[in-house]
């Protein structure tokens, strides 16, 4: 076996003291200064994603880095390692300069104290009002700005265009209900063979926060307190929601995989064409086409009509540790800007963040475009310190909750124990 | 005389120095972390007793420690009989036992969360080459099938691997023993059980602390293949000390968890080591 030669180990040991102690100079001055906001000097910028979004951080970097001075390296990272690389990163106090997540785990992340605290940044832009509040507002805690938006992704119902035709409905005429939603996707489902009328993921506690709880805020209701504090998920509302799809699950209307869907093989469900209409990401409408299948889009519904949606996405911070504070602040600046928003977002049939470009001249192009960016100021983004480990993650008390509800031999006993449960788990220390 | 005993340290000091940096210092720290509240960044503050006492309120690490030990007892029977029946079937030089003995022993070559994402694609109904007629979830299902699937992975990834070592356990019996057996006239269940087992003991005895210390760490399988579910019924404890320690980012209570695992671990191979060396005297 070889072994590592005392030189070499001396220097290793020489090498990272120098690092720790390069580290600790580089952490001396951390002080939000008002003095020089943004600067474009020619520095390099790292950033970290993750893969979800990848796409569009090296778009935004792309059309940055052709001209300024300033240059944005981006990394991405597995969408399930990446809470825990950015973990160890902030442990190392090596974060990067400039970073994004899932806009849900914001307050955590500001709570930690990973970012830097940008309040006079954002109170000194003159859009500020512009930005999707819902959004804005996660990257908040106590009553200081952490994190603007980055991307934005909302949940809506996708509908497949030709099994709307074969069913005999009407595909201009989306459900103004979750009632019609059921009714047309039993209609669906009478087609037969591999078709079925709906889908969703019974195994993703993601994936059902952001496509059952805008039914529930339509409706009026909540499912959790303003402070992310309190659940609410035995309420009446919420628990008629979670009848529905239970009874089109045992209906076998759901696909039968629908119950064990933890995700990864969802876009593919609704890529395979072979489901009629489903809550979803609205940024799949494109990926879904490209596979050939024409998609109708429309705002997701209470139970008796009303609509709302999750403005879910990606809220993007500067990294506490980062030396180049202000030419990180000087890209983010540039990305809430109508040359990024409109020429970036927009051309690329994405959803822009700043309300005052819902109508640009690309999405003037299709109106379900238009019907998608106008959703932005009716929907919500739930705020909660411990979103993660409430409800995102595989081991989560809200996925056991939600199982129960749909799958389990009593509903309402396992929205009742999950309410308990959930609002244990929101209020850990 | 002094000068010989220096040598020997700065021999010994590359040696002492990567085990010092990877093995005690985080050993330590680990230690140190777990009787603080221990921040991403900022200044820790002792909380002790608190990381220890909060396990006993955290329900998933009951569920866990039980699933673990469960996987560990069926993981580390059906190993241990594939791996040495392997050996067995490979030991003795005859036409194509090479080809055979790398066929068995290539798995290895694959990263184990290759592995895995080999095996989620493999299973998937989505994406999978097996198509059923009813759908069916290798993977989430129900908690039987989700073991199985996992332990189906870690057999095919793992068997090779014990299969060398103890092919090398095998090859180390000189042959004149069994020789002389068999001209007293000994069966070949007799020469098993009298002298292969017997003489294979220390080999048997690393193979089994591996196995054991590796189920109870267990982690990507699951990880990757079932996510813990369905339900959080095959969630190990590695996961629930990844789901304190990056999810809820209380990297104290991490500690703590990890803390009493390197304990049982600590146990479990005070009692092997001693059981064995006991047998063997």
């Amino acid at each position: 076996m070889r072994g590592i030669s005392p030189l070499r180990a001396t220097l290793a040991v020489l090498a990272s003291a120098a690092l720790v102690l390069g580290m600790t100079a580089c952490s001396e001055d951390k002080s939000d200064t008002p003095t020089a906001l943004a600067v474009d000097d020619g520095a390099t910028l790292t950033l970290w994603t993750r893969a979800a979004t990848e796409g569009v951080s090296k778009a935004f970097a792309d059309a940055y880095n052709a001209n300024h001075k300033n240059k944005v390296q981006v990394t991405a990272y597995p969408n399930e390692e990446y809470p825990a690389k950015l973990a160890s990163a902030a442990g190392a106090k090596a974060l990067p300069d400039l970073f994004a997540t899932d806009v849900v785990f914001a307050p955590q992340y500001a709570s930690e104290g990973l970012w830097l605290d940008i309040t006079n940044r954002v109170s000194a832009l003159s859009f500020k009002d512009k930005l999707a509040q819902a959004h804005l507002t996660n990257g908040v805690w106590k009553n200081k700005n952490y994190a603007v938006p980055h991307t934005i992704d909302m949940s809506v119902m996708l509908y497949n265009i030709d099994l709307y035709t074969r069913a005999g409905l009407d595909p201009t005429k989306p459900p103004k209900n979750l009632t019609e939603f059921a009714e047309h996707a039993r209609k669906i489902d009478a087609l037969g063979g591999d078709v079925n009328g709906t889908y969703f993921g019974g195994n993703c506690g993601g994936c059902n926060v952001f496509t059952l709880w805008p039914s529930v805020w339509a409706a009026g209701g909540e499912v959790m307190s303003a402070d992310g504090m309190t659940s609410s998920v035995n309420s009446n509302a919420m628990a008629d929601v979670f009848a529905l799809y239970r009874k089109l699950y045992e209906e076998g209307v759901a696909a039968p995989a629908a119950k064990d869907e933890a995700g990864p093989t969802w876009l593919g469900a609704l890529q395979s064409g072979k489901i009629g209409i489903a809550p979803g990401p609205s940024v799949w409408l494109g990926l879904i086409e490209e596979k050939g299948v024409k998609m109708g889009v429309a705002p997701i519904t209470g139970m008796t009509g009303g609509e709302s949606t999750f403005i879910g996405g990606d809220s993007m911070g500067i990294g506490v540790t980062s030396t180049k504070a202000a030419q990180a602040w000087d890209f983010l600046t540039w990305t809430m800007s109508e040359d990024a928003q409109v020429e970036v977002v927009a051309k690329g049939k994405g959803v822009p963040f700043r309300t005052d470009f819902a109508a640009n001249k690309y999405s003037s192009a299709d109106p379900r475009i238009v019907a998608i960016n106008n959703l932005v100021a009716k929907g919500r983004t739930p705020y909660a310190k411990n979103f993660n480990a409430t409800y995102n993650d595989p081991q989560s008390p809200w996925i056991a909750t939600f199982r129960g509800a749909l799958f389990g031999p009593d509903a309402k006993k396992a929205l009742d124990d999950g309410a308990a449960k959930l609002t244990a788990s929101l209020q850990k220390s | 005389m002094q000068r010989r005993s220096w040598v020997g340290a700065a021999y010994a000091a590359p040696t002492a120095l990567v085990v010092g940096v990877l093995f005690i210092v985080p050993l330590v720290l680990v230690g140190w972390m777990s009787l603080n509240d221990w921040p991403l960044l900022g200044a820790p503050e002792i909380n002790f007793p608190e990381n220890y006492t909060g396990l006993t309120d955290n329900e998933l690490i009951a569920d866990a420690a039980w699933f673990t030990a469960k996987y560990t007892i069926v993981i580390t029977a059906l190993l241990f009989s594939v791996a040495f029946g392997l050996a067995l079937l490979v030991q003795h030089q005859r036409r194509g036992v090479g080809f055979f003995r790398t066929a068995f022993f290539l798995p290895v070559a694959v990263g184990f969360a290759s592995a895995s994402l080999l095996f989620l694609g493999l299973l998937s109904s989505e994406i999978g080459p097996f198509h059923t007629d009813t759908y069916i979830s290798w993977t989430s299902g129900s908690p039987n099938l989700a073991l199985g699937s996992a332990v189906t992975l870690v057999l095919w990834r793992f068997a090779g691997f014990n299969m060398l070592i103890m092919l090398t356990g095998l090859q180390a019996i000189p042959l004149e023993i069994y020789e002389a057996a068999r001209i007293d006239g000994a069966s070949r269940f007799q020469l098993f059980r009298r002298i292969t087992v017997p003489l294979m003991r220390p080999t048997i005895a690393l193979v089994l602390t591996l196995m054991i210390a590796g189920s109870l760490l267990a982690f990507d399988q699951f990880w990757i293949l079932t996510r813990g579910g369905p339900d959080n019924r095959t969630t190990s404890l590695v996961m629930v000390i990844y789901r304190e320690a990056f999810i809820r980012l209380d990297l104290g209570s991490a500690a703590a968890i990890s803390v009493v695992l390197l304990g049982v671990l600590v146990v479990f191979n005070v009692i092997q080591f001693g059981v064995l060396r006991r047998r063997s005297q």
